[in-house]
């Protein structure tokens, strides 16, 4: 039998080879009360082993990437791949010059601004009064839910033919109001257009977090605030806002890398690859260079820049408004 | 400071369940009210009816000499304290207890002198600037406390407020509760469903089963004459002893075993008879008994409570830890300490027995015929 120690019929040791017995072997530690769920391992080794296919995917789309996006921000690349030459900050430099660029960034705080401030606004509303309603929530809540499942290109589809010079109902009923609305050929027609339908994406998912947060909040705490408090709008404000303020937070980061980057199907959808006198946010200024324009180098100095916005917006964000979020 | 005026109040759900069916309470300027009763048995609805966190589906709720019904839970000059203590838990402590004042538009030196005075009395001033997760429950239970205090309402309610507590916190609060009601004088309705609190807290405690009252007197009346099996079996630790027997004469019939009295004749041939732990006492030779076989015992330290069988029933007597036991004992009870009710209703049969046998102060065992 050359199989002998494999097919061992010990019940103890269902893992007689080397990998089994690191397995059997890691276990809870149980004198410290602190870590009571840590779990101690015999090899240094073997968390990392655990780590490493998370790491190495993050590594090879984030970090790789991202160095490959600062290298070759300092050059000019040969749109056929015959070369490319050093240019140092010229590629920065250009960008920051450029009147088309700075405009196309004032569209994007403004665009991020609004899309970010009504999903929140419009998904705590809806939450609030879906978190309200006792009879028949559960078809309520899926109805409100649902949209979030339809992916981005699908959704800014349907938004472009609710936008429809000829069958769109909003055109329509914008129309009654005198509106002649001309999304595609009108820089702020379409802007409206491009906002509503980013805007409309995302309410169903700040809905979600924000109703499983109003959820969270105790009964006996709003009744306490009931009997303390006559007004309900100032309720709102006192107690129950401030109880999701961690939620809120939460969700205007989220939000705001949403109108960022995660807009970009929409926004594509909307002006079908030809900008021309529509506004287009930097995202998708950073693809129309790169794989339309075939700029390499001052696409990518774009997208550090990019980079960099976010990067510093984030720690903003933090610094200066997590401060006042409570967390329970 | 104000007297309640419950009547005729009832609470019926959605679908037709009456959790609380035509309850009448009038509840004197001052008075300490506890409601009692098991889990499901519509104390806790009555108490947030009175609140305003239910609406009331029949009949009216004065405070003072306003009708409450439509008025809002803010507005009925009332404060509540929660069974999980519900603080707000973004707020420090001091605008824990400011909060309600301050939605009333109460000057802020008012407020600081108010909270500061509910802050003293219930030695919370070292937390003011503290949230509440970093108090412990006693504290917590304190604030909350104070956050009632604070208003100077017409009455305050405490729904379970000590259930979350552990043992010997919860003595010791419900002392604090009872000497801070005293003191402050304020109407209190109070819910609980641990008979001890309610026999300890209560100027009157009203007994509720069913979503109605069963009873409602001072707890030693409610203790001595229990309206009700049901009132003699949840108030009173351990338990009213609850036995079926019948009545031939002047003879009591427990299965086998006989009690023996002139003074029984106008009760009925069937009945319940109901024997308090520690009115059992050992028989002393030739008085008339009752043989008790011994199951188990519980050492409480001042007493020994003895379980066992009397006929194939069960029966526990609270004894002496003193007295030898063997396996059975023959125990007796001075007739007088009987309690008598109904077999159908459960009622108790009050006139007839206080009639009949007379009040329980003037006899003891000695009058019983010998057996």
């Amino acid at each position: 039998m050359t199989h002998a120690p494999l097919s061992s019929p010990t019940p103890a040791a269902p893992f007689p080879s080397g990998a089994g017995g690191l397995f059997r072997r890691f276990k809870a530690r149980p004198s410290e009360d602190t870590s009571a769920k840590r779990v101690q391992f015999n090899s240094p080794l073997l968390p990392y082993l655990f780590l490493a296919p998370q790491m190495a995917i993050i590594f090879i789309f984030f970090y790789w990437p991202s160095v490959q996006a600062i290298q070759s921000s300092f050059y000019l690349e040969d749109p056929f791949g015959f070369g490319s030459s050093f240019v140092g900050l010229a590629n920065y430099t250009d960008v920051l010059k450029s009147n088309e660029y700075l405009g196309i960034a004032r569209f994007t705080a403004v665009f991020t601004a609004l899309v970010t401030f009504f999903s929140l606004s419009i998904g705590l509303l809806l939450a609030v009064k879906a978190d309200g309603v006792i009879r028949g929530n559960a078809a309520y809540k899926t109805l409100l839910i649902w949209v979030y499942a339809i992916a981005p290109p699908v959704a800014g589809l349907m938004g472009m033919m609710m936008f429809d010079q000829h069958i769109g109902p909003l055109v329509k009923f914008a129309g009654l109001f005198g509106w002649e609305m001309k999304v595609g050929l009108n820089y702020n027609d379409t802007a409206f257009a491009m906002i509503v339908v980013s805007v409309w994406k995302q309410i169903p998912y700040n809905f979600i977090f924000f109703l499983s947060g109003l959820q969270g909040i105790p009964v006996s705490v709003r009744e306490a605030a009931i009997m303390d408090c006559r007004s309900g709008l100032r309720r709102f404000w006192t107690v129950i806002l401030p109880l999701l303020a961690p939620t809120a937070f939460f969700l205007l980061i989220i939000n705001t890398t949403y109108a960022l980057f995660d807009t970009f199907g929409v926004i594509d959808v909307i002006v079908k690859d030809k900008a021309a006198n529509n506004p287009i946010t930097l995202v998708y200024k950073v693809y129309m260079d790169g794989f339309r324009g075939n700029d390499l180098g001052g696409s990518s100095a774009q997208s550090v820049i990019l980079m960099i916005i976010v990067f510093v917006l984030t720690i903003f964000q933090f610094r200066f408004i997590e401060r006042r979020v409570h967390y329970n | 400071m104000a007297q309640i005026n419950i009547t005729n109040v009832s609470k019926i759900y959605a679908g037709g369940v009456e959790a609380v069916k035509s309850v009448s309470l009038d509840i004197a300027d001052g008075e300490f009210i506890v409601l009692v009763g098991p889990s499901g048995c519509g104390k806790s609805t009555l108490l947030r009816m009175v609140a305003g966190l239910e609406a009331i589906s029949k009949g009216t709720v004065e405070i003072g000499d306003r009708v409450i019904n439509d008025i809002e839970p803010a507005e009925r000059d009332i404060a509540m304290v929660f069974q999980n203590y519900a603080l707000y838990p973004h707020m420090t402590v001091y605008n824990n207890l400011a909060y309600g004042l301050k939605n009333r538009g109460t000057p802020k030196a008012e407020i600081d002198a108010r909270v500061a005075e509910a802050a003293r009395m219930l030695e919370i001033e070292p937390y003011l600037t503290r949230k509440p997760r970093a108090l412990s429950g006693g504290q917590r239970q304190r604030v909350a406390m104070g956050r009632a205090i604070v208003r100077k309402p017409a009455a305050f309610l405490f729904d379970e407020p000590l259930s979350n507590l552990d043992a010997k916190l919860r003595v010791t609060m419900r002392g604090e509760i009872k000497q801070l009601q005293k003191r402050l004088g304020t109407t209190s309705l109070y819910v609980t469903h641990d008979q001890l609190e309610a026999m300890t807290l209560a100027d009157r405690l009203v007994v509720l089963n069913g979503g109605q009252i069963e009873q409602i007197g001072r707890p030693l009346d409610v203790y001595h004459t229990p309206a009700s099996t049901f009132v003699a079996s949840f108030i009173g630790s351990p338990a009213m002893n609850l036995l079926r027997a019948t009545r031939e004469g002047s003879r009591l019939h427990f299965g086998s075993q006989v009690l023996e009295s002139d003074r029984l004749s106008a009760l009925p041939t069937e009945l319940t008879i109901g024997i308090r732990a520690e009115d059992l006492r050992v028989a002393r030779a030739g008085e008339q008994s009752l043989t008790m076989k011994v199951d188990y015992i519980e050492e409480l330290g001042a007493q020994r409570l003895v379980h066992g069988m009397l006929d194939g029933k069960k029966l526990t007597a609270a004894l002496s830890p003193e007295i030898e036991l063997s396996d059975t004992i023959a125990l007796t009870i001075a007739p007088s300490r009987l309690h008598f009710f109904d077999v159908t209703t459960g009622k108790r049969l009050a006139q007839i027995v206080d009639g009949a046998v007379g009040k329980r102060e003037d006899t003891g065992a000695l009058e019983m015929a010998g057996g």
